[in-house]
């Protein structure tokens, strides 16, 4: 039996169950990485020694019945930019390439309360900056769909580790789609909660007003459940929320009897792929059947998202990456002169160019001549995109529509073209912009056998509304492995 | 030199506040430990750390603020100011620039040409940066983040200030007030106090502001007051040679006596200022306001006042002891203790602030407790020693702060009222000295001072002077 063909609920019922331990389902999580790491490469960092260390661990309290949830004992993969203690984290970022953090993120820690047992850190776009995983400094990762293609990104190792069954699931950050589309090109499950739903401390910031650790799974029962385990008030998180209805698993109800759902037209438009749309209309087809009901609507300012994002998350991302200067930790060039030119150098050769591109874009729009043009405009245009889903959720309980334009690109057409790989991002970032939950599951394939990702948006702490139509969805397909997943 | 001009100066003062912990992290304020041992990933800039505000920062904030006339903004927000400097462990401050905590207020200060109002621009809350410790030798610079965080406010004047004599005004009446309310020791020397000084000239008359320089942290009033001096000389000497005054940030160097140009307006920073998306807005509803209007403490004008009422001191003694909250806090505790204010009063106003003279101290870095002094007081007042003991005995409580009962019992100083011993005594010295004895007899009233003094000498002072004068009388 291949234990990584298992959803993570799956496996945990069968440690549980006394059926496998910890230690087999580790072995067999790091046995997955050896093989298919060549060809996938998901991961910046393996850590065999501390995985094996902590299943042993764990089993010990799970036998003593001191740990119980779903998820205890299940390997999980984390995103490079979750600082984890005493194991490297970089961001895919050689600026950072030696940075052993002295504290876990919260969000990590809560998963370890719950059993966890962290194999590695995931590749990613740099500093989550990209929609390809094209940007990290140390290497591209490979669809696991078709190794020629891209994962999709920021999360991209982590949606390829789960789709690639190195793992049974994985943390994400999602700053302007990046747990949402990779799992669209992976063929995965990703959830991307309500902002300040999990807890951004040690969470390696990129727009800090957008960010939020979400789940990456096989299927909307594991989203869930890992959702209810790293939810959680964090006091050292200023825009922390304290959740009232956190039962997210209770939501997993075949059942959408008379639920709402809206088509935002604007998403069915000018740059929709046409097998990715009719999978999308497919997709809302079958909702209808089970009893939803279904209607397409006008949101409105979508064409004003785009631009809105990269301004407001360029401008934070300018500041937030100050803190990598060569002074304190990460990489410092090797010959200077004097603190100016220590500063430039270690800059000029730590980071990326897709880094240093939002760098000056955000420099740019915060400068004074400038701020009230761009900055401020673009803070406006935020609160209008986040009146215009108010209004629409006066009407639906929830929207659907594509998660990405497309299926994954193939290696190396993006990044040419920034812009047009910005457009690409055009359904998921307004649901950042109004801090709403999004998941993104399969919905089928296209003529080239890639995956394609229905979306779905709920209002603010309405996961539940998600979760429950998510599962009914797919209830009606079966699990799709990928090519990689069976080697 | 025909023309007449007139100095303008707005201040911009940096107060560090007297919080246990840090503004956005729970690291110690406490000065002067063992470099980066108050730290944490917060105020050290770790990747992945948040700040997160501390409450106590905030209500000083507005104490400051009401004690001063201000507006309070209830709704207030950080902002993040970016630049690059190694001691600025983020590269970014976070500071408030659009919607500071209080706004538009002012103090009245005193002059020899009378009251006066300066206005209060803003107050607004920020963190502190750490120190460079620049190594000559090894040419490394080292960074100590312990102030990293600490927090600040930064008290922004409006230009209403005309001379050095203002300012000095103005910074004496502000760390008072700021004193009393407890949320800052406001010590120049040690940092916790610091004042920016902009300063223009024009033509008397003028309506137009001239060209500013900016002089940064200068370390102490007597500094303000000559960089104020040679700055407005400065300027004036341009202005008089047809140059023009550049807008540019000047260090003063106050042991050479001159200030020069730091950076001009041209090569000025661009802060690229914008909302600290890590932090929530401040909402300090009227509930919170008025618990923290409730816990003001009396401020110096009142307390003066209460002095003259309640205890009955002269107002220029209540000026005396209010001129220092150090000085106000130990005249009420010692006077809880002893119930003497007019004595409490006058060690304060005399022997006090004789010692504190002679040592070229200030009343801030007294040390001595009100019980000692209350203690002292009782022991003066009950006759157990005499005035010339009391005083001897004070300087050992100011200096160590030690408990005079103790302190008279050990070293024996009780005041002699034993009568025969003393009898015994000025029957000696009337002996040993004829001539005084003479003279007394002819009419020489001064004369008996001198017995009594030698009387008080061979009792090695502890005598009890009015039986001495007594039975001197007597014997005579």
């Amino acid at each position: 039996m291949n234990l990584l063909s298992l959803t993570a609920v799956e496996l945990g019922k069968k440690i549980k169950a006394g059926e496998v331990t910890v230690e087999e389902a580790t072995r067999a999580a790091l046995k997955a990485i050896e093989v298919k790491e060549e060809q996938v490469h998901s991961f910046v960092t393996v850590d065999q020694e501390g995985a094996l260390k902590r299943a042993k661990e764990v089993q010990k309290k799970i036998t003593e019945g001191a740990l119980t949830g779903p998820l205890a004992g299940v390997p999980v993969a984390i995103k490079d930019n979750l600082c984890t203690k005493g194991i490297l984290t970089t961001c895919s970022s050689k600026i950072l390439y030696n940075f052993i953090p002295t504290y876990t993120a919260e969000a990590v820690l809560n998963l370890e309360h719950a059993g966890a047992v962290i194999l590695g850190k995931t590749n990613m776009d740099e500093f989550a900056m990209g929609s390809t995983t094209e940007t990290s400094a140390y290497g591209v990762t490979r669809n696991p769909w078709n190794t020629e293609h891209v994962p999709g990104g920021s999360s991209g190792g982590s949606c390829a580790a789960v789709a690639a069954e190195e793992a049974c699931y994985a943390l994400g950050t999602d700053t302007g789609g990046s747990i949402r589309q990779p799992s669209s090109f992976c063929g995965v499950t990703g959830l991307k909660p309500t902002y300040g739903t999990v807890s951004r401390y040690g969470l390696i910031a990129y727009g800090s007003s957008l960010d939020q650790v979400g789940p990456i799974a096989k299927d909307v029962t594991d989203c869930a459940t890992i959702l209810e385990a790293i939810t959680s008030y964090d006091k050292k998180d200023s825009t922390s929320i304290e959740r009232k209805e956190a039962d997210f698993t209770s939501a997993l109800v075949d059942d959408v009897r008379g639920m709402k759902i809206g088509i935002p037209r604007d998403y069915l438009g000018e740059g929709l792929d046409s097998e990715v749309k009719e999978a999308i209309l497919a997709a809302a087809k079958i909702l209808e059947e089970k009893g939803a009901i279904v209607e397409q609507f006008d949101l409105s300012l979508v064409e004003y998202a785009i631009p809105a994002y990269y301004v407001i998350a360029a401008a934070e991302a300018s500041s937030n990456l100050e803190r990598f200067d060569g002074v304190k930790y990460g990489y410092r060039t090797k010959e200077y002169q004097g603190l100016h030119n220590m500063y430039k150098k270690s800059r000029s050769e730590g980071f990326g160019a897709e880094v240093k591109r939002r760098i000056m874009l955000g420099s740019f729009v915060l400068s004074s001549g400038y701020y009230d043009a761009y900055y401020l405009k673009a803070l406006r245009t935020k609160a209008l995109i986040k009146q215009a889903f108010d209004q629409a959720f006066a009407k639906y309980d929830i929207l659907l529509g594509p998660t990405a334009p497309t299926t994954a690109p193939k290696l190396g057409a993006s990044l040419s073209d920034p812009l047009k790989m910005y457009l690409g991002d055009i359904y998921t970032v307004s649901v950042n912009l109004a801090g709403l939950p999004g998941i993104s599951l399969p919905c089928g394939q296209d003529s080239k056998g890639l995956p394609i990702g229905l979306q779905l948006i709920g209002d603010c702490f309405q996961e539940k509304k998600i979760i429950r139509a998510a599962y009914a969805y797919e209830q009606s397909r079966i699990y799709q492995h990928s090519p990689l997943a069976d080697q | 030199m025909s023309k007449e001009y007139e100095t303008v100066i707005g201040l911009e003062v940096h107060v560090e506040l007297a919080t246990k912990t840090k503004i956005f992290c729970s690291c110690s304020t406490a000065f002067g430990s063992a470099p980066n041992t108050h730290t944490c990933p917060v105020c050290t800039g770790m990747p992945g750390s948040l700040p997160v505000l501390n409450k106590k920062v905030v209500e000083y904030a507005v104490a400051v603020g009401l004690a001063t006339g201000c507006q309070i903004n209830q709704y207030s927000k950080f902002d993040r100011k970016n630049y690059f400097y190694p001691d600025n462990p983020q590269n970014y401050q976070i500071s408030q620039l659009y919607l500071p905590i209080c706004h538009d207020g002012g103090i009245e200060i005193e002059t020899q040409a009378g009251s006066k109002t300066i206005g209060i621009h803003e107050i607004h809350m920020e963190e502190d940066a750490g120190k460079l410790v620049h190594d000559d030798w090894e040419e490394v610079s080292l960074v100590d983040y312990n102030r990293s965080g600490v927090p600040l406010i930064e008290i922004v004047s409006e230009p209403d200030m005309r001379s050095a004599e203002e300012v000095i005004a103005y910074l004496d009446k502000l760390r008072m007030i700021i004193q009393y309310l407890g949320a800052s020791d406001c010590k120049m020397q040690e940092g916790s106090m610091r004042a920016d000084v902009n300063l223009s000239v024009r033509e008397l008359g003028s309506k137009e502001f001239g060209t500013r320089t900016e002089m940064k942290n200068i370390g102490s009033f007597k500094a303000i007051a000559r960089a104020i001096e040679a700055e407005r000389a400065r300027q004036i000497d341009l202005l008089e040679s047809g140059e023009k005054v550049v807008q540019e940030t000047r260090r003063w160097n106050d042991e050479q006596g001159y200030s020069y140009a730091m950076r001009s307006k041209e090569d000025a920073q661009d802060y690229r200022y914008f909302p600290e998306p890590d932090l929530v807005p401040i909402e300090v509803s009227d509930q919170w306001l008025q618990e923290i209007r409730d816990r003001q403490p009396e401020l110096r004008d009142q307390k003066c006042r209460r002095y003259v009422d309640e205890f009955g001191l002269p107002a220029y003694d209540a000026q005396i002891l209010t001129s220092a909250k150090k000085l106000a806090d130990l005249f009420e505790e010692a006077v809880k203790l002893c119930d003497k204010p007019k004595k409490v009063s006058n060690w304060l106003m005399g022997e006090t602030m004789r010692l504190l003279k002679e040592h070229n101290m200030d009343p801030e870095d007294i040390t001595f407790s009100p019980v000692n002094l209350a203690k002292l007081i009782v022991l003066a007042d009950a006759g157990t020693i005499n005035g010339t003991v009391a005083k001897e005995v004070f300087e050992q409580i100011f200096a160590k702060d030690i408990d005079p009962e103790q302190y008279v019992e050990e070293k024996g100083l009780k005041t002699v009222n034993d009568e025969d011993a003393l009898r015994e005594t000025i029957v000696q010295i009337i002996e040993d000295n004829p001539k005084s004895v003479e003279d007394y007899h002819n009419g020489k009233e001064k004369a008996i001072g001198f017995l009594v003094g030698q009387t008080m000498k061979a009792m090695k002072g502890k005598a009890n002077p009015g039986m001495v004068n007594q039975i001197l009388k007597e014997l005579l």
